[in-house]
């Protein structure tokens, strides 16, 4: 069945590329909804005491021992649920949306959603490196192809910003951080086998963890490919131009979900297989959540796009969802689960808002735009809720989220906590400003008020009450992932760097 | 007094014989009046096929011939196949090639066939003097390929700076060989690991030289930095099909030839050469990476790319274990497939357009030729190591081969190497795919470098489109892609053939 999951999307794109041209979209559409159905599905029966579920485990390069391993745990079983939720919003977009060359489009949309589930339920390290550096690729193609020349910002004397170079960047940058990682990986097999068979299995890297001293510089290649997925602070160089020119139904996507593959490949990887590595370097990583989260919480407030806007605002709650991860905590980690979710909704119905906005405004600049709610009260509904949503207003599900996060850093590292809510308050700046001058103020000449169609309608409506339900009962996910994040945090919780011998 | 008859093993030669015997078939059939071309390329494939299938039926064969000179085992044979894979392609690649219509195209595929005849015996070779033998036959064939378009200035001045420059490879090879030969005494490969071997010669100053020198000749060959100075301009020169085979079946033969060497006869030196080799390979793999980064020609791009990867393939030498050979062998017969679909490719476009092979050939031809455009994608992507092909299966190797030897860091460097070489190799796919094709409308003609107004008058512009071309475009790209989702039966190749070796070591 997992097997239906990971490879059905590329089937239908492959299949979508066969059908003429009215059909294109079907057997995308319907196998996104078949698929839905089969994760809910899977959601509902899970066990969470049970550890890993529905596993599948074949040989594949046996030469280097490298196993075709897949899984599901309370971690990553979330993460597939908002992966197939998404895509199905952005599938139904698409098809209502007809993008030029629709064939290509679906067949990318349909790789990307491949990967990207491949790499939450790959449990073979060189299987998960595999996937996540393949994420990248349809997603060069749906960014540089269907990408918009952005005009930047001239009154700082920046020149317009076109989709290639701000593609390439991208992809420079995120692959400098995942090859480094598949070095790390391999390297962790050969030194974990030791001379023996070497096996790439997570579960069995984790139960004899490396030496410390191989675990310091290993981590780092690791480190550095999720940070940079993130982005966290130092290494976000590549999203104001990459956010700036993509086509925005893929940005949801990759802001909502890619994103967190960093996450959660610390939560996979670099908390279980690098215990004394982790502990090390605790502060280290929060004190780059933390500077994550103020850099990004000020440029949100600072930048006029609304792409930009939402571009670091995921900084900033990708920053909370480090910090989460790296209490070391279950209830931290619990938190950072749940945040991750949260995000992927909230941002994704707030970029095809963008998408609606823009097509009214005729620019993403919300100083230019205003007066939007006038005669669109459902738009400005929807809107407002996803906006309270990303502010963590009390009662939403994000502020569980982001509460759990700080309580769990709060018993870790106290002085980190109290920094952090700092963040909490500025969210509430730049998200509120972000509502105000687009759907409030004076409406500006030629920006026409307009109520959102039917169709993009149903699908934010329909992202909108995801948000909702999940405020109104987080404990679907709290209660499932709680024995994993607890498992996942064990290690290093215990591993103090000196109990483990150097080999 | 009795005169006793060598024995010649004809079974174990029969490769050899069968691409001799082909040569001169060719060469013959080609001056036939009223022979067409397609007769003549059946020909040669025919030939190729025969010598393919003598090598696959004696895989499993493990033995000296020609008195100690050539050694039979899967390792040469894997270069064979290779050779052989890559001609066949460039035979399809060159039918309509106004180049081969110059030349004739008995002789220009017999001195294709000669060619691999040379790359079939280096492969082979475990004696200094069969080695040289070999590479000159391996490298005069090409000298006259390269300049084989007559009319076209680029390509003379293509086969000249080869000529010179192969020369001097050639020349300095020797003259290592005569400094080994002088401090070993012997000229087969087990003489000379036997000489060098615990307690002989290994610090010679004369055998340190000689490695040096050796190193260096074979170094122009396969184009390692930084002797790589003729690459990018005798690829752009040569006729693109030449280039092609250039690109992919000497750097195989090269490479396991170099292997075969460096492992069996200078196995016990290792510690010497290793650093050497290593340095070689960084070289390559920043010199030829930096150096792509700006090139507007596409044929330049891929001399530069062969550079980079050149890089890599030492890596997998300078381990000098088997895990890293098996590395080597698998990663060039992944190279061979992903290069001869990005030739084919640009071959396509320079029969189809007016560039040449300016990038702006392959401008935007996603939309208008998607099956041209699939296969260079597949190819660029490949090259650049991306999973699902089998450029990153055989970084994978590579990477495994270098940490497990002890050489990490030179791990590290492969896959920087590869990040750098993403923002060139993405170039040539964003120009495909997400630009339109300017060839829609009556194109002025830009500056080609190297393009001379006589070429341009003898290029059969639109000739249409060659089903051929591709057709071998599509299946390369297919079996690239093939390779990377399932690698084993590759794998299982790969190291039969570096075991294979070991049995000599």
């Amino acid at each position: 069945m997992i097997q239906i999951l990971l490879w059905a999307p590329l089937a239908a794109g492959l299949l979508a590329c066969a059908l003429p041209r009215a059909l294109v979209p079907v057997p995308p559409v319907l196998t996104a909804v078949i698929r839905l159905g089969l994760v809910i599905y899977v959601v509902a029966n899970f066990n969470p005491s049970l550890g890993l579920q529905h596993t599948v485990n074949e040989s594949w390069i046996p030469a280097l021992g490298v196993r075709y391993q897949l899984g599901v745990d309370g971690i990553s079983i979330f993460l597939v649920l908002l992966t197939s939720v998404l895509w199905l919003a952005s599938t139904i977009w698409s098809t209502v949306n007809r993008p030029e060359r629709e064939r290509t489009w679906f067949l990318m949309l349909g790789l990307a959603e491949t990967a990207t589930l491949g790499a939450f339920l790959a449990q073979d390290l060189i299987l998960f490196v595999l996937f996540f550096d393949l994420m990248l690729i349809p997603f060069y193609f749906l960014f540089g192809s269907w990408g918009t020349e952005h005009p930047g910002r001239p009154e700082e004397g920046e020149g317009p910003i076109r989709p290639q170079p701000a593609v390439i960047k991208m992809i420079v940058y995120t692959l400098v951080g995942s090859l480094l990682m598949l070095v790390g990986a391999i390297a962790t097999g050969i030194l974990a086998a030791n001379g023996g068979p070497i096996d790439f299995n997570i579960q069995h890297l984790a139960a004899h963890p490396l030496g410390s001293g191989s675990q310091y510089w290993i981590f780092w290649f690791f480190a550095a490919a999720f940070l940079v997925k993130m982005p966290a602070f130092p290494l976000h160089a590549w999203m104001p131009d990459a956010y700036r020119v993509a086509p925005l139904p893929a940005l949801a996507l990759f802001s909502g979900v890619l994103s967190k593959v960093g996450a959660y490949g610390f939560l996979r990887v670099v908390l279980p297989v690098f215990p004394a590595a982790t502990t090390h370097f605790q502060e280290v990583i929060l004190i780059i959540a933390l500077v994550s989260i103020l850099y990004g919480s000020v440029m949100a407030y600072t930048q006029t796009s609304a792409r930009l806007i939402l571009g670091y605002s995921s900084v900033a709650q990708l920053g909370f969802i480090t910090l989460g991860i790296f209490s070391l905590r279950p209830d931290g980690a619990d938190g950072a689960v749940l945040q991750m979710v949260n995000h992927g909704l909230v941002v994704a119905p707030l970029m095809l808002i963008a998408v609606v906005l823009v097509a009214r405004a005729g620019t993403d600049d919300i100083t230019k735009m205003g007066g939007l709610a006038i005669r669109a009260p459902v738009l400005a509904a929807l809107f407002l809720v996803a906006t309270m949503a990303l502010l963590a207003i009390p009662g939403s599900s994000n502020f569980i989220g982001e509460f759990y996060i700080l309580n769990g850093i709060f018993q870790a590292k106290i002085v980190f906590a109290f920094i952090a809510a700092i963040g909490i308050a500025m969210a509430a700046y730049y998200a509120l400003r972000l509502y105000q001058h687009a759907m409030h103020n004076r409406k500006p000449d030629g920006i026409e008020s307009r109520e959102v169609g039917f169709m993009d309608g149903a699908v934010i409506a329909a992202l909108v009450a995801c948000i909702v339900a999940l405020a109104l009962y987080p404990g679907l996910i709290l209660h499932r992932a709680d024995h994993s994040t607890a498992a996942s945090v064990a290690a290093s919780r215990q591993a103090a760097p000196t109990q483990v011998a150097e080999r | 007094m009795t005169f006793n008859a060598p024995h010649i093993d004809y079974s174990g030669l029969s490769p050899v014989i069968a691409l001799t015997a082909g040569i001169v078939v060719v060469l013959m059939v080609g001056l036939l009046p009223r022979i067409g071309r397609f007769t003549v390329a059946g020909l040669t494939i025919a030939v190729l096929a025969v010598t393919a299938a003598r090598c696959i039926i004696e895989w499993n064969t493990n033995e000296n011939l020609v008195a100690g000179a050539l050694r039979l085992d899967a390792f040469g044979l894997a270069a064979t196949l290779i050779a052989c894979t890559a001609a066949a392609i460039v035979v399809l690649l060159s039918i309509r090639e106004p180049a081969a219509e110059e030349a004739g195209f008995g002789a220009f595929y017999a001195l294709l066939l000669g060619s691999v005849l040379g790359m079939t015996l280096i492969a082979q070779a475990q004696n200094l003097v069969a080695f040289f033998v070999a590479l000159e036959l391996l490298s005069i064939p090409l000298y006259v390929l390269c300049a084989s378009a007559r009319r076209h200035e680029s390509s003379l001045e293509s086969g000249l700076k080869y000529l010179i420059i192969g020369s001097i490879g050639s020349a300095t090879l020797l003259y290592g060989f005569a400094l080994l030969y002088g401090a070993s005494g012997s000229t087969d490969f087990s003489g000379i690991a036997h000489a060098l071997g615990p307690g002989g010669k290994g610090n010679d100053t004369l055998v340190l030289i000689g490695t040096a020198m050796v190193l260096t000749g074979l170094a122009f060959k396969t184009s390692v930095a930084p002797f790589h100075q003729w690459t990018p301009d005798v690829y752009q020169g040569a006729p693109t099909p030449i280039t092609a085979f250039m690109a992919v079946a000497t750097k195989a033969a090269a490479f396991i030839a170099l292997a075969r060497l460096f492992e069996v006869a200078l196995g016990p030196i290792a510690h010497d050469w290793k650093p050497a080799l290593a340095a070689l390979a960084v070289a390559s793999i920043a010199i030829g990476n930096i150096g792509a980064l700006g090139q507007d020609s596409l044929k330049r791009l891929m001399g530069y790319s062969g550079i980079a990867q050149a890089g890599y393939m030492l890596a997998g030498v300078v381990v000098a274990t088997e895990t890293g050979l098996k590395a080597l062998v698998f990663y060039l017969a992944a190279y061979v497939l992903m290069n001869l679909a990005v030739f084919a490719v640009i071959v396509a476009r320079e029969r189809e357009t007016s560039q040449g092979d300016h990038i702006e050939a392959v401008a935007g031809i996603g939309r208008s030729r998607p099956l041209l455009a699939w296969p260079l994608t597949i190819g660029m992507l490949a090259l650049a190591g991306i999973p699902g092909t089998s450029g990153f299966m055989g970084k994978l190797f590579l990477i495994e081969a270098t940490v497990d030897g002890g050489y990490t860091w030179l791990g590290v460097v492969i896959v920087v190497g590869s990040m750098v070489s993403l923002a060139y190799y993405l170039r040539v796919v964003a120009a495909m795919w997400m630009r339109t094709d300017p060839g829609a409308a009556p194109a002025a003609m830009p500056a080609i470098a190297g393009g001379s107004p006589e070429a341009d008058a003898a290029h059969p512009k639109g000739t249409g489109r060659c089903v051929l071309i591709a057709g071998s475009a599509l299946v390369c790209a297919a079996a690239t892609v093939a390779f990377g989702v399932a690698p084993s039966p590759l794998i299982d190749w790969a190291s039969h053939a570096a075991s294979s070796l070991a049995t000599t070591i």
